[in-house]
């Protein structure tokens, strides 16, 4: 199922640097944060490529870089065959609409002192040409359908609803320009485990009835896997390993995601006590200073001099099939390994 | 409308026969609010033995955090208020306790890890002297000695560096470094019940390893009892003795780890164990329970999970369910317990 439709978008080497500046009169740089550092990847039409990996590793960062919430340092992202930096006008217009996004927090994401109606139809304020002004409150009502909330509620405000019906009206004002591309960073995290499986069903119901391509971006690992044609995974500002869900999931072969996989308590008690774990110790280094060559090398059990002096790309590996940014990747299933 | 009361005895007790260490029996907590008075626990029951680690399981809002409280003796009251139930700790009801004799309990013998380190933390002291001044207070160490045991402990929750870093500030330790110092600060004086409350909802999955892995470590060490507050099925999966599932202020189901992920006996448990996104069923539509969380200022009446519930039949609108007991172990709040068992929908 890996490739559904067209290319819809494509990132190539995409980085971002945060100033770190020293000096509270005179602001000085001092380094960057090197949130994001060569990021390449494609999503095609109907498709979605989860998003993984541990805080602060450039998830967001990369989101608001596709959203062009933020200026990128340097690379490209380019939209339906459009380059984001360089589209001018009526074609940045186009693409702006065409890429939409969910946030994490249904608590703060929504303007509480704006009603429903308000916060839905706001996107057609400035793409007036998806929806006359006559016709909006039809459409607004129409979209609340959609996501499974009463339409006579149009006239409310966020806090009479719920956090996953909140998370519902996030989800119809990202559908209301009717984009292509659905950027969800964190979906579903700050939603009650009983709701989570709503919000998921709508998305992926959603999915099919539009054709929509997602970036989810998620850190619950098994509903990555369950929504996910394709997985990246991100360590410090960079994708160390790409693949299928089933490539990633089944054959990891890169000792960051072997690790994060084995991290994830599996819920099923039987044989428990027999299952492989690989505890990493200590923290991710701080992206102002990454180690040399590999970013993992500190971490990592099976490094080696090369790994110091030598980053390893993201490229198919011998004996693994997908791109792995591991010298020694070597296919893994750690999930129902027991050791 | 009867509002049932569990005895002690229908309590899931593996260790049959021998008196548990701590046993909370039909505890209810109120708040009084602008809006009216929110029951927030009404009627919760469990036991723990040394040694045994009991998760509680039940989504925000369920009444986990204010039980736990309650067993700290950390409420606020005004405006809780406990209006009916027992705190046994080795037999005694903490709830007749004076204040000066329950603070000396807690911290002491029953000690409590917090979801949030960072503001459970003083950011106005060094992490050297929080922990030192546990030792300062209650065993009236020099603050000499009392820092020597507070590196000793950051020591030993595997803070690395711990001598150079007794000096600095909560601010200055990552998510997970700064959750190890709660636990030190926690076990500094060897507690005989730790509950941890969502110690690791707030870190990744690396870092929740390393801080499940440490609390199993200590707890070997030490035989201590632990209370594991989680929403997170997959971690009470991978460290609960037994589990207590709280629905509305209410135990819903109490029983063996392993008995509820084979065989649930309450359909909210079996729900939320549905709704696991699951490999073999990648593509479908995942499991759903229907519906929102009750609101606790308009529960509903009877079983508070009847609107939500495939199994509902016209008593559970009118009546509350008792806390059936199954076995000697498991125990669950559904008058139709045999059908869910069965996996008969009514
Ligand atoms: N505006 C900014 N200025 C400086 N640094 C920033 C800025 N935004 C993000 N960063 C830094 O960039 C890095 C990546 O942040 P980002 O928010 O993308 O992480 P994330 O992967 O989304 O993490 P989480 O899982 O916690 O949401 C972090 O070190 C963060 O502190
Ligand atoms: N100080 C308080 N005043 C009023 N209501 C409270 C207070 N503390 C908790 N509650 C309410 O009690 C209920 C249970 O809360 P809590 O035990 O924190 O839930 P959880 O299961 O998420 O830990 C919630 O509805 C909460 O809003
Ligand atoms: S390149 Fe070296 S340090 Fe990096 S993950 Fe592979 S073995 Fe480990
Ligand atoms: S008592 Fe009735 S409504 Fe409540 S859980 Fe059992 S079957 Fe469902
Ligand atoms: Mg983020
Ligand atoms: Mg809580």
């Amino acid at each position: 199922m890996a490739s559904k439709g067209e290319l819809i978008l494509e990132v190539r080497d995409l980085v971002k640097h945060f100033p770190l500046t020293q000096g509270i009169v005179v602001k000085r740089q001092i380094g960057s944060i090197k949130a994001v550092d060569g990021v390449s990847f494609d999503l095609h039409r109907g498709e979605t490529l989860g998003i993984v990996g541990e805080s602060g590793c450039g998830k967001s960062t990369l989101a608001k870089l596709l959203m062009a919430l933020e200026t990128p340092t340097s690379g490209s992202v380019r939209v339906a065959g459009k380059d984001l930096a360089t589209a001018k006008g009526a074609d940045l217009k186009r693409i702006r609409r065409n890429i939409q996004m969910v946030m994490q927090d249904p608590y703060t994401s929504l303007n509480p002192r704006m009603t429903v109606g308000d916060i839905v139809g706001e996107p057609f304020e400035i793409h007036a040409e998806v929806a006359p002004k006559g016709d909006r409150r039809k459409k607004v009502q129409d979209l609340l359908e959609v996501v499974g909330l009463n339409p006579d509620h149009i006239n409310r405000y966020p806090h009479q609803f719920s956090g996953g019906q909140r998370q519902r009206i996030g989800i119809a004002r990202g559908l209301a320009l009717q984009p292509e591309i659905i950027v969800c960073d964190e979906p579903v995290s700050a939603l009650d485990v009983s709701i989570q499986a709503q919000v998921i069903n709508l998305l992926e119901r959603l999915q099919d009835e539009f054709g929509l391509a997602y970036i989810f971006i998620a850190h619950d690992l098994s509903v990555v896997r369950h929504i996910s044609d394709r997985v990246a995974v991100m360590y410090l500002g960079k994708v160390v390993e790409i693949g299928k869900d089933t490539e990633i999931y089944d054959r990891p072969s890169h000792p960051y995601t072997q690790a994060l996989l084995s991290a994830v308590p599996v819920p099923d008690p039987e044989g428990r006590e027999s299952r492989e774990r690989i505890i990493l110790q200590g923290d991710p280094p701080s992206p102002a200073n990454p180690p040399s060559g590999c970013r993992f090398r500190t971490r990592c059990w099976k490094a080696q001099e090369i790994c110091a002096q030598e980053e390893p790309l993201l490229q198919i590996r011998p004996g693994v099939g997908h791109p792995s940014a591991c010298h020694f990747a070597e296919a893994h299933d750690v999930v129902h390994a027991t050791g | 409308m009867k509002n049932p009361s569990v005895d002690t005895h229908l309590l899931p007790a593996d260790n049959l026969g021998t008196a548990p260490l701590l046993a909370v029996d039909n505890l209810h907590v109120e708040f009084k609010t602008r809006q009216g008075l929110v029951r927030a626990v009404n009627g919760v029951s469990y036991a723990l033995h040394a040694g045994e680690t009991l998760a509680v399981l039940g989504e925000s809002g369920s009444g986990k955090s204010v039980t736990a409280q309650a067993i700290m003796g950390i409420l606020d009251m005004p405006p809780a208020n406990i209006p009916k139930g027992e705190i046994r700790f080795r037999g005694t009801d903490l709830l007749k306790l004076s204040d000066n004799a329950r603070s000396q309990i807690r911290g002491q013998q029953i000690a409590m890890v917090f979801q949030d380190a960072l503001s459970a933390l003083n950011p106005v002291f060094t992490v050297g002297w929080q922990i030192a001044e546990m030792f300062r207070v209650h065993r009236g160490m020099s603050k000499k000695a009392a820092y020597a045991k507070a590196i000793e402990l950051m020591d030993r929750v595997r803070i690395p560096a711990a001598r150079q870093r007794v000096n600095d500030y909560p601010h200055q330790f990552s998510g997970g470094m700064r959750q190890r110092i709660m636990i030190a600060m926690s076990i500094a004086l060897d507690p005989e019940v730790l509950i941890a409350d969502e110690p690791t909802t707030a870190l990744d999955v690396t870092v929740q390893a390393q801080i499940m892995e440490l609390l199993a470590e200590l707890q070997r060490d030490s035989n201590m009892a632990m209370i594991l507050i989680t929403h997170d099925l997959g971690v009470v999966a991978d460290v609960a003795d037994k589990i207590a599932v709280m629905y509305g202020g209410r135990i819903v189901e109490n029983a063996p780890v392993h008995d509820v992920y084979k065989n649930p006996a309450h359909p909210y448990t079996k729900g939320l164990l549905e709704s696991i996104p699951r490999v073999d069923l990648k593509g479908q539509e995942l499991y759903a329970i229907k519906g929102l969380p009750p609101n606790l200022l308009d529960m509903p009446t009877g079983c508070a999970f009847h609107p939500r519930c495939p199994y509902r039949q016209d008593d559970c609108v009118t009546d509350v369910p008792p806390l059936h007991e199954i076995s000697g172990t498991r125990s669950s709040a559904c008058h139709y317990w045999r059908e869910v068992l069965d996996g008969v929908q009514g």
